[in-house]
């Protein structure tokens, strides 16, 4: 799938929650419980993007086209959202991820976090990924 | 039978027009008043009435606009030397708030009077704004900075502190009360000891504004800062009040107009008190509308809300301690109308931001007291901070927030 048909799908799914606040951020919270758990030894302060209150943890790896994400938080909240960066990024061709537009925490309700709330790391955490993105296309376009 | 009088919440809560509204699809519950205070009508009337009505610079125009918005702002600085009893005007200077009240300290005095060897003692509580600058001032001079170490209870260690000073000390710095906890500090008690030494005291009162009964005369302290929007004022103001003579003393910090008498390229001679620590065209507009905060105060009675306040924070720490896995930093018993908590197992982020989807503000993280944190040995808390617009009601939203959260995170 796409990365836009990825967000277009996760959309749909918080559209059953109907706007309600509340429900939206239990819902987070519980996808959140679902993302594989990165290795403590890899949790390092190289790979920690750090927000004021939320720190997020970050590695990427390339296989052929694809870059995948390995990603842990301290915070509930923000782990669930990593996760669904993570559902969205994975697989994804480096090209791919620097040109995505990211829409749906706008359409989620959830625009607050890649605003300019310094306490959150995951605004930082786009950044990351999409500069992984970068570093692997340039590595491939030097190979 | 108490002997103050009763507030009509409901009555109140009509003044500040901010507190109507709805966040989330929930009613506005408004926990947040350390960080700032809500502001009523009068305030916000008095700000515009300003712009509308007489807007000029002051002290220097002879027109009648200019007369006008003098005096209006010389009226809040009368009015704020009675709320904390000063001797004189020419102790009140106006500053941009507390945090830039202890800059000057800091520079004016802190540069000029100590040295290498030299001492400055704050404590474990203290908010950054009342760390920081001194430090800066310590690296400019060479002096060392030693801190008053805090106690389980959240209160200062006293008798440690009777143990740091000596005669290298020259000034101590402290709070009137924590941002963070809420303990109220035995600033009498630190100021007597602190004088013995031989040092000059400084008070942080960003807490105590909306809250206490300040008198600076009484406690004997050199310098007392206080912050307009923490207690129902406008952003952007504040004061500072120091002894006439220790001020005469401090070299300007700021140059420009206004603080001068004289100027030539040879040599310029400066103003008299208060107005040789305010340069430039000062912020008339929020300190004309800063008296209305302090005449709000004295029209309720700082007792009568003191006394309302006290029961909120009887009342949250009661229900807020009967939750599981909740620890409450600052049990202490005298405190201002601040508690704040730790839930086993749940990030305070995150508790913070599910009680904003119910429409709650409270403060999470370090709340500008990253030392207090460390000696806790936590990343944050959860700061729930009351004025006087808060119901019970209001707190039983917050339990019933809470006891939702908890069972979702089981």
């Amino acid at each position: 799938m796409t990365i836009n048909q990825l967000q277009d799908e996760i959309i749909s799914e918080f559209s059953l929650l109907d706007g309600d606040m509340e429900m939206t951020v239990f819902y987070i919270m519980e996808l959140g419980q679902n993302l594989a758990p990165m290795k403590e030894e890899t949790k390092t302060e190289d790979n920690i993007v750090k927000g004021c209150q939320s720190k997020v943890w970050l590695t990427a790896d390339l296989t052929g086209n694809a870059i995948h994400f390995h990603a842990d938080s301290n915070t509930a909240i923000t782990k669930g959202l990593v996760s669904l960066l993570v559902r969205i990024f994975n697989g994804q061709s480096p090209e791919a991820i620097l040109n995505a537009d990211l829409y749906f925490m706008q359409k989620i309700g959830m625009e607050r976090f890649i605003g300019t709330q310094r306490s959150n790391g995951f605004a930082a955490m786009i950044r990351q990924m999409k500069l992984y993105a970068l570093a692997y296309k340039t590595k491939m376009a030097v190979e | 039978m108490s002997l103050t009088a009763t507030l009509d919440i409901a009555k109140i809560r009509e003044q500040f027009p901010v507190l109507n509204q709805q966040v989330n699809g929930h009613d506005l519950v408004y926990f947040d008043n350390a960080a700032t205070s809500q502001k009523p009508r009068v305030v916000i009337n008095a700000l515009t009435g300003y712009y509308e009505g007489y807007n000029a610079n002051i002290h220097r125009g002879i027109h009648t606009l200019a007369e006008r918005a003098t005096r209006a702002y010389e009226d809040t600085r009368l009015a704020l030397k009675e709320f904390i009893n000063a001797a004189s005007t020419e102790e009140i200077i106006f500053t941009r708030g507390v945090t830039e009240s202890i800059n000057l300290v800091a520079q004016s005095y802190g540069r000029t009077f100590l040295g290498k060897g030299d001492e400055i003692i704050v404590s474990g509580l203290e908010h950054h704004s009342n760390i920081v600058p001194w430090q800066l001032t310590c690296g400019a001079t060479g002096a060392q900075l030693k801190v008053i170490p805090v106690l389980e209870s959240g209160e200062l260690d006293i008798d440690a502190f009777k143990r740091l000073l000596s005669s290298k000390t020259k000034l101590v710095a402290v709070n009137h009360a924590s941002n963070s906890l809420g303990i109220i500090n035995p600033i009498q008690e630190i100021i007597a000891l602190a004088h013995g030494a031989g040092a000059v005291v400084l008070i942080d009162g960003a807490q105590a504004g909306a809250h206490l009964a300040i008198d600076v005369q009484a406690l004997d302290c050199d310098f007392y800062c206080l912050s307009s929007h923490k207690m129902y004022g406008p952003t952007g103001t504040g004061i500072l009040y120091g002894k006439k003579q220790l001020l005469e003393a401090m070299p300007p910090y700021h140059g420009g107009g206004e603080m001068i008498k004289e100027v030539t390229f040879e040599k310029t001679t400066y103003n008299d008190l208060p107005y040789k620590f305010e340069a430039g065209t000062p912020n008339i507009a929020d300190v004309v509308a800063y008296k209305y905060a302090v005449d709000f105060i004295n029209g309720l009675g700082r007792e009568t809300i003191a006394s309302h306040e006290h029961e909120l924070l009887t009342y949250a720490t009661q229900r807020i301690s009967a939750l599981k896995g909740v620890k409450i930093y600052g049990t202490g018993p005298a405190k201002v109308s601040v508690v704040s908590f730790t839930v086993n197992g749940i990030h305070p982020f995150d508790i913070g931001q599910m009680l904003d989807a119910r429409g709650i503000a409270v403060r999470t993280g370090h709340h500008c007291t990253q030392p207090l944190m460390d000696r806790f040995q936590i990343e944050g808390t959860v700061r729930a901070s009351f004025a006087v617009y808060n119901t019970k009601k209001e707190i039983d939203q917050l339990i019933e927030g809470l006891e939702r959260i908890i069972n979702f995170m089981k």
